[in-house]
C-alpha cells in the first residue's frame, strides 16, 4: 500500500492550477495503489489558511501538511519533503512540472537516492507499482520509466495533469516543523513573481496565434494581435517573415528559432514546411487557416480551415470576444 | 529574346575581395608549416603524407614550427560537406596507408549493370557493359564516412584539423601566396558586428594547399587574380542524392541513361543516374541513388532534385526501393570540365589538389581516388621543395600530369562536348573516343560556360511528381535531414543579381536543391524583372548556383549541412 | 574564486537522432557536440573573471563521460576555461540522473570550487536541473534558470526566469547556479584558442580517485531505468473546413474550440 506526497505551489492566495493537477493525478493514481494521496505546502503561515490547505481535499488530497518555511525557493521545500517522507514512508512523491517542481524534485532525489524521471506526460499503476511514461527524441518517441528505489520521483510537464474535483471533503491539515539544512537559508528571496509584460515569452504561452508568408504583408500581423489579445495569447511567426522584417525574431518558431507546445496553436498562412513544423507539433490542439488546400499543414493540423485569412480572422476574433464576453 | 545568366553577373569581383595581403600585426598572425584549405580526401590525403615525410625527417619537421600541418575545414567536422555516390578506385588510398586497410566501405563491386531507359517504363540493360562503366575492383563507399575516418587518421598522425573554420582570404604578397586568412564569426545580418563577433586570423604558412572541393572558393579568386585559368572555363554538373534503407540488400551496381532526360541537343540534359548498394554485416541494407545532371541545361524549369524524384517513379528504382525509408538526401556539383578546364595548378607558394583543380574523370565517374593521389603528390613536392628551401612548386604540375590522373584526363578531354549535339549522336561519338583512347576524334572541343547558355522556358514542371512525403519529398524535408542549422540571422553569402528576369529566377528556383531562391507569388508573369527572394539559411553549399550566374561564398565556418552517410 | 563550469556531450540537436532497432536504445554514433546551453554557463564564468567585481583565480571545466568525452573538455577550454577535469570510468556508464549528480558532485568535491556553473537543462534532453541534484550533494544552495548574475558583496544577486514571472534572489557563496540561454551570448573561440585547447592541463579521474561508491553508480545501479520505446498514440486525423459563409465557418471554429476548452 503506497501513499503520495504531492507538492501544491501557492501564491497570492490560491493555489496554481498546475499543482491542483497534480494533486488531482495523485489521488486518482493512490486510488489504485489503494493508499492515500498526501499535499505539502511550504510558505508563510499567514498566506496559507486552514481553509486553503483544507480545499485541496476538494482535489483529492487526504491530508495536507503545512510547513512555515521560505517562499518561492525550492531548498527549504526538499527539506520538508524529506522529513515528512523519512517520517510517514510515502512511496512517491509528485510534482507537476514548473521550475520550483524541477528544482525541488531533483533535489529531493539526491536526498532520497531515489529514481526520478522528469517530464512525465502519464502514469500508470502497473503490479502495484507506478511507471512513468515520458516523451524523448523531440517527442518522437515515448519511454516508460519504472522506479528502482525506495522512492519514486515523478515530475511532470508543466500542465501535463487536469485538475479534477472529486468531492466536498476537507483535507486534514497538519502542521510539521521542519529544521532546515544550512544551506537551504543561503539563498533569499528579494522580488518574487515580477511580471515584465513587454516581452512575451512564446514558449510560456498557453496559447500562439502564428503568422506566416499567406499574411501578405507585415500589417497583417495586426489582425493576428488582435486574434491573439481575443484568444489570451501571444503572437509568433514563421523564419521567412522574420526574414522579411514582418516580425520580431524573438516570436520565431521553428528548426532555428523556439520550440513550442501550447494548448492552441493557430497558424494563419503558414505552409506547414518541416523546418517549422519541428518548432510546433508538440502542440495539443493545431488549427491552420491558409488558402491553399494541399499546404503540408493540413496533414497534420487538428482543425484546417482552406479559405481567406483576410476574410477569416477578423470574424474570428468578433466571434471569439462574443462567445467569451457572453 | 532568350536570357543567359551570364548577362545578369553576380555582384562580387574575387580576385579584389578575396586575396590580400595579411593584416593582422606580425606577431598575432598564427604561423604554420603547411596550411590545407580543405578537410575532404584531397586534403587529408596531402596532411597525412606530408607528416608521413616528416616522421623521417625530424629538422624539417622542426623548422615547420609548433603546428606543422594544419588542415582548415569549414564544415562543423570534416566530412560534414562530403557527398559522393561513390564507388572508389582503391589504388590511392591503400599506396597512401598500405598498412592499413580498415577504412570503411561497402564491398567490392560484383555485378554491374547500365541500363537506359526508354521511357518511364521499360528500360533496356546495355550489353556488354560499356567501358568507362566497368568497376571490376572497385569498391563502394561513401565518402562522408570515408573522410571521417581520413580525417582520424591525419589527427592521428598530428595534423591539427580545424573544423569550422572557413578560408576566406587569399593571402599574397609579391605575387606569393603566404597563407589564408580565416573567416569572421558573428556578424549579423547586415553585416555588422553581434556582441561576440570573432574576427578571422591571418594564418601564415610556408605552403598553402588548396582542397576546396567542386566550387573551391579561394580556387576560384586564385584562378581570376594569379592567372591560372585553364583552356577552357569549368562547368559543372549537379548531383541529387538520397539513401534508402532497403529489406532487400540490392545485388549490383547500376548506372542509368536516358529518361528523364530529354535527348534532343536544344535541350542539353546531360546526365544519368546511379545505384548502389551498401551493405555492411550487421546493419540494415541500404543504397545510395542519385541523378546527375550538366549545369549547362537549358530549360530553366529544369531540377535535378525533382528529376529524381521522377526517377524514383520507374518501376526498376520502385522494385529497389520497395518499402524502404528514405534516411539521408543531399546535393553537390561536380566540376566536368576534366582536361581542358583543369587550371594551373600551382603559384610560388601554393598548389590546388582534387576537384578544386577540375580533377574529375567524367565517362568514369571517377574523382575520389585522383585526390588523393594529387594530395600526396602535392606533399611529395612540398616536402622536397621546403626541403631544398624553395616555394616553387611547379613540379607538383608535372607530376599530375605525368600520373593516371593527367593521362586518364588527356584521353576523355574531349567526352562531354559531343553531347551538345544530342544523346544519340553524342553517344556515338563519346563511344568512338572511348574505344580509340581520346584519338577518334582528337583536337580540342572547346565548352562553354554553364551560364552562358541561353534559356528556354518549358512545361517540364508538369511531369515532376506532388510530393507524398513517403516515396517522392520536396525540397525542404530533405534540407532538414541534412541537419543543415545555418545560421539564420547571418549576413547572406551568396552573390547574386536579386532583381533579374523572371524566367532566370525560375531557372536558379528549380535548379536548386535546396530551395534557396523563390519567385514571389505577387511577381509578374511574363519576361518583366522580378525580385528574387533569397533564403540563404537553406543552402547546402553544393555550389550549382556559382556555375549558373551566381557565386557561393563560404558562410560562417560550422554552418550547412552535417553529412553524415552520403 | 574558483569557478568550476560542469560541462556535458550530447549528440548533434540538428541532426535526426534515433533508437537503435538491436539494441533499443537511444543510437549514440552520431556526432556529438558540446551542449549548446553549457556554452551560456562557460561565457558566463568568463564574464565574471572579466568583469572585475570579484577576482577569479581559475575557471576549470568538468565533464563526466566517456573517452569522447574529452571534445567537449577542449570546446570549453578554447572559450576561456583555464584547465579541465574528465571523470571517466566504466563504472559510470549507463548512471541515471541520481548516479550522475552524484558522481559530479564526488568529482566537485575533490575541487572545492566557489561557484559551480551549468547549463539549464541538456540539449538531448535527458534531463533537467541536474544541477538541483549536485548542490544538494555539495549542501549548496542552488538556483536553476538564471538569466542574469551580479555580485554583491561576495555573494550572487541572481535574476531567474519561472513560469509565473521573474525572481531576484541573493545568493551566498559557494553555490551552485544554472545558467538559462537568455543569460548571454556566447563567445566564439578564436582560432588561437582553439589550437592552444589541446595543451592546457586536462586531468583524468576515476571513480576510485574521488571516493565514488559504486554501488550508487552505473546502469545497473540506477534507481530509474528507461525501457519500452514506442511510438506516441497515433492523433485522429483532422477536420477540414472549406470556407464558404464566413460566418459559419467561423461559429464552426468557435464550437470546435470550445468543445476543447479553449477559450476558457
Amino acid at each position: 500500500m503506497s501513499s503520495i506526497l504531492v507538492y501544491a505551489l501557492h501564491y497570492d492566495g490560491a493555489f496554481n492550477k498546475n499543482s491542483l493537477g497534480a494533486v488531482s493525478e495523485g489521488a486518482r493514481l493512490a486510488g489504485d495503489l489503494g493508499g492515500e494521496c498526501h499535499a505539502v505546502v511550504v510558505g508563510d503561515k499567514a498566506g496559507l489558511s486552514d481553509e486553503l490547505c483544507a480545499s485541496l481535499g476538494r482535489f483529492g488530497a487526504t491530508k495536507v501538511f503545512r510547513v512555515e518555511g521560505p517562499e518561492g525557493l525550492a531548498q527549504p521545500v526538499v527539506d520538508a519533503m524529506a522529513t515528512i517522507i523519512s517520517d510517514q514512508g510515502h512511496s512517491y512523491a509528485l510534482f507537476g512540472g514548473g521550475l520550483l517542481g524541477f528544482e525541488i524534485g531533483a533535489g529531493l532525489t539526491a536526498r532520497l537516492d531515489a529514481g526520478v524521471c522528469m517530464e512525465v506526460t502519464s502514469v500508470r499503476v502497473e503490479d502495484g507499482k507506478l511507471v512513468s511514461e515520458r516523451p524523448i527524441l523531440g517527442d518522437s518517441s515515448i519511454s516508460d520509466v519504472h522506479y528502482r528505489a525506495d522512492v519514486g520521483v515523478i515530475i511532470s510537464r508543466l500542465n501535463a495533469f487536469e485538475a479534477k474535483e472529486s468531492g466536498d471533503a476537507a483535507a486534514a491539515v497538519e502542521d510539521v516543523q521542519v529544521e532546515f539544512a544550512p544551506h537551504s537559508l543561503k539563498a533569499k528571496m528579494v522580488t518574487r513573481g515580477e511580471q515584465r509584460g513587454a516581452d512575451v515569452n512564446i514558449e510560456d504561452a498557453d496559447i500562439l496565434v502564428a503568422g506566416g508568408r499567406g499574411l501578405g504583408k507585415a500589417e497583417g500581423f495586426e489582425a493576428l494581435e488582435d486574434l491573439a489579445g481575443a484568444l489570451g495569447g501571444a503572437v509568433a511567426a514563421t523564419r521567412a517573415v522574420v526574414d522579411a522584417g514582418w516580425y520580431s525574431y524573438s516570436a520565431q518558431i521553428g528548426q532555428t528559432g523556439k520550440t513550442v507546445a501550447p494548448k492552441l496553436y493557430l497558424a494563419a498562412g503558414i505552409s506547414g514546411a518541416i523546418q517549422h513544423k519541428v518548432g510546433m507539433q508538440g502542440s495539443e490542439n493545431i488549427v491552420a487557416i491558409n488558402k491553399d488546400s494541399n499546404a503540408p499543414i493540413f496533414e497534420f493540423s487538428d482543425l484546417g480551415v482552406v479559405g481567406d485569412l483576410n476574410k477569416i480572422v477578423p470574424k474570428l476574433t468578433e466571434a471569439v470576444k462574443a462567445r467569451k464576453g457572453g | 529574346m532568350a536570357v543567359a545568366p551570364i548577362e545578369f553577373p553576380p555582384p562580387v569581383d574575387p580576385a579584389a575581395e578575396f586575396i590580400s595581403p595579411p593584416t593582422d600585426p606580425e606577431d598575432e598572425r598564427i604561423e604554420v608549416g603547411v596550411a590545407i584549405v580543405g578537410g575532404g580526401q584531397a586534403g587529408m590525403a596531402c596532411a597525412i603524407r606530408l607528416l608521413q615525410l616528416l616522421e623521417d625527417d625530424p629538422a624539417l619537421a622542426e623548422s615547420l614550427g609548433e603546428v606543422p600541418v594544419a588542415v582548415i575545414e569549414k564544415g562543423r567536422v570534416a566530412g560534414a560537406h562530403q557527398l559522393s555516390g561513390a564507388v572508389m578506385n582503391p589504388a590511392a588510398i591503400r599506396s597512401l596507408l598500405p598498412d592499413d586497410d580498415s577504412w570503411p566501405h561497402y564491398g567490392e563491386v560484383g555485378k554491374e549493370t547500365v541500363y537506359f531507359m526508354l521511357n518511364g517504363r521499360r528500360a533496356v540493360p546495355l550489353k556488354p557493359t560499356p567501358p568507362p562503366f566497368r568497376n571490376h575492383g572497385n569498391y563502394v563507399v561513401s565518402v562522408a564516412e570515408l573522410n571521417r575516418w581520413l580525417g582520424e587518421r591525419a589527427e592521428e598522425a598530428g595534423a591539427y584539423v580545424l573544423s569550422e573554420t572557413v578560408g576566406a582570404k587569399l593571402l599574397v604578397e609579391d605575387g606569393a601566396v603566404l597563407g589564408v586568412r580565416t573567416g569572421d564569426k558573428g556578424r549579423d545580418k547586415e553585416g555588422g558586428q553581434k556582441s561576440n563577433f570573432e574576427p578571422g586570423s591571418d594564418v601564415v604558412a610556408k605552403a598553402t594547399v588548396l582542397a576546396e572541393g567542386c566550387w573551391g572558393h579561394l580556387t576560384g579568386a586564385a584562378i581570376a587574380g594569379l592567372g591560372l585559368a585553364g583552356t577552357d572555363p569549368q562547368v559543372w554538373a549537379l548531383g541529387v542524392k538520397e539513401v534508402w534503407e532497403v529489406e532487400r540488400p540490392l545485388d549490383r551496381v547500376i548506372h542509368t541513361l536516358g529518361w528523364p532526360l530529354r535527348p534532343q541537343a536544344k535541350y542539353k540534359e546531360f546526365g544519368g543516374s546511379w545505384i548502389y548498394p551498401m551493405n555492411r554485416e550487421g546493419e540494415k541494407p541500404r543504397v545510395s541513388l542519385g541523378f546527375v545532371a550538366g549545369l549547362d541545361y537549358a530549360d530553366a524549369r529544369f531540377s535535378v532534385h525533382d528529376v529524381l524524384q521522377e526517377f524514383k517513379l520507374h518501376p526498376l528504382v520502385r522494385k529497389i526501393l520497395a518499402d524502404g525509408k528514405r534516411v539521408a538526401w543531399g546535393a553537390k556539383a561536380i566540376p566536368e570540365g576534366g582536361y581542358w578546364a583543369m587550371p594551373r595548378l600551382h603559384a610560388p607558394g601554393m598548389v590546388i589538389c582534387g576537384d578544386a583543380g577540375g580533377m574529375v574523370n567524367v565517362p568514369k565517374l571517377k574523382g575520389i581516388h585522383y585526390a588523393i593521389r594529387s594530395g600526396m603528390l602535392a606533399a611529395e613536392t612540398i616536402y622536397r621543395q621546403l626541403k631544398a628551401g624553395s616555394r616553387d612548386f611547379s613540379a607538383y604540375e608535372t607530376a599530375v600530369h605525368d600520373s593516371e590522373i593527367g593521362k586518364d584526363l588527356y584521353e576523355s578531354r574531349n567526352m562531354k562536348q559531343p553531347f551538345a549535339k544530342g544523346l544519340i549522336v553524342g553517344g556515338a561519338i563519346t563511344n568512338a573516343m572511348v574505344i580509340t583512347k581520346g584519338r577518334i576524334p582528337g583536337g580540342h572541343w572547346a565548352m562553354h560556360r554553364d551560364a552562358d547558355q541561353p534559356l528556354l522556358v518549358t512545361k517540364r514542371d508538369e511531369r515532376y511528381p506532388k510530393p507524398d512525403g513517403k516515396y517522392t519529398f520536396d525540397k525542404l524535408s530533405g534540407v532538414f535531414l541534412t541537419g543543415n542549422a545555418t545560421r539564420d540571422d547571418a549576413p547572406s553569402h551568396i552573390r547574386i543579381q536579386q532583381r533579374v528576369p523572371r524566367e532566370l529566377a525560375e531557372a536558379w528556383a528549380w535548379m536548386c536543391p535546396a530551395g534557396v531562391y523563390e519567385v514571389p507569388e505577387d511577381a509578374p508573369q511574363n519576361g518583366r524583372h522580378v525580385d528574387l527572394i533569397v533564403n540563404p539559411s537553406n543552402c547546402v553549399q553544393c555550389g550549382a548556383i556559382t556555375a549558373k550566374g551566381g557565386r557561393l561564398t563560404p558562410p560562417e565556418g560550422g554552418d550547412g549541412p552535417v553529412y553524415q552517410i552520403t | 574564486m574558483k569557478i568550476c563550469v560542469l560541462v556535458k556531450e550530447v549528440p548533434d540537436a540538428a541532426v535526426e537522432k534515433r533508437i537503435n532497432p538491436s539494441t533499443g536504445r537511444l543510437d549514440r554514433s552520431g556526432e556529438k557536440n558540446l551542449n549548446p546551453f553549457d556554452t551560456h554557463a562557460i561565457e558566463a564564468a568568463m564574464q565574471l573573471k572579466e568583469g572585475g567585481a570579484v577576482q577569479v583565480d581559475e575557471v576549470v571545466a568538468v565533464t563526466m563521460g566517456p573517452e569522447s568525452a574529452v571534445r567537449a573538455l577542449h570546446k570549453a577550454v578554447s572559450l576561456g576555461a583555464d584547465r579541465s577535469l574528465h571523470l571517466t570510468d566504466a563504472a559510470l556508464a549507463g548512471s541515471d540522473v541520481n548516479g550522475t549528480g552524484y558522481a559530479l558532485a564526488k568529482a566537485l568535491e575533490s575541487e572545492a570550487p566557489d561557484l559551480v556553473l551549468l547549463g539549464q537543462q541538456s540539449d538531448d534532453g535527458e534531463c533537467y536541473t541536474i544541477g538541483a541534484v549536485v548542490a544538494d550533494h555539495l549542501r549548496m544552495p542552488s538556483l536553476t534558470q538564471v538569466i542574469k548574475i551580479d555580485v554583491e558583496d561576495g555573494a550572487l544577486r541572481c535574476e531567474r526566469q519561472a513560469e509565473y514571472g521573474y525572481d531576484t534572489v541573493l545568493v551566498e557563496l559557494p553555490a551552485v547556479i544554472s545558467v538559462g540561454d537568455a543569460i548571454n551570448e556566447p563567445r566564439y573561440p578564436s582560432l588561437k584558442a582553439i589550437m592552444g585547447a589541446k595543451k592546457k592541463p586536462l586531468e583524468t579521474r576515476g571513480v576510485g580517485d574521488v571516493g565514488i561508491e559504486p554501488g550508487r553508480v552505473g546502469y545497473d545501479n540506477a534507481r530509474a531505468h528507461c525501457a519500452e520505446f514506442k511510438a506516441p498514440a497515433a492523433k485522429e486525423p483532422g477536420k477540414i473546413i472549406e470556407d464558404e459563409d464566413t460566418n459559419d465557418t467561423v461559429a464552426q471554429i468557435v464550437s470546435w474550440l470550445d468543445e476543447r476548452k479553449l477559450l476558457a
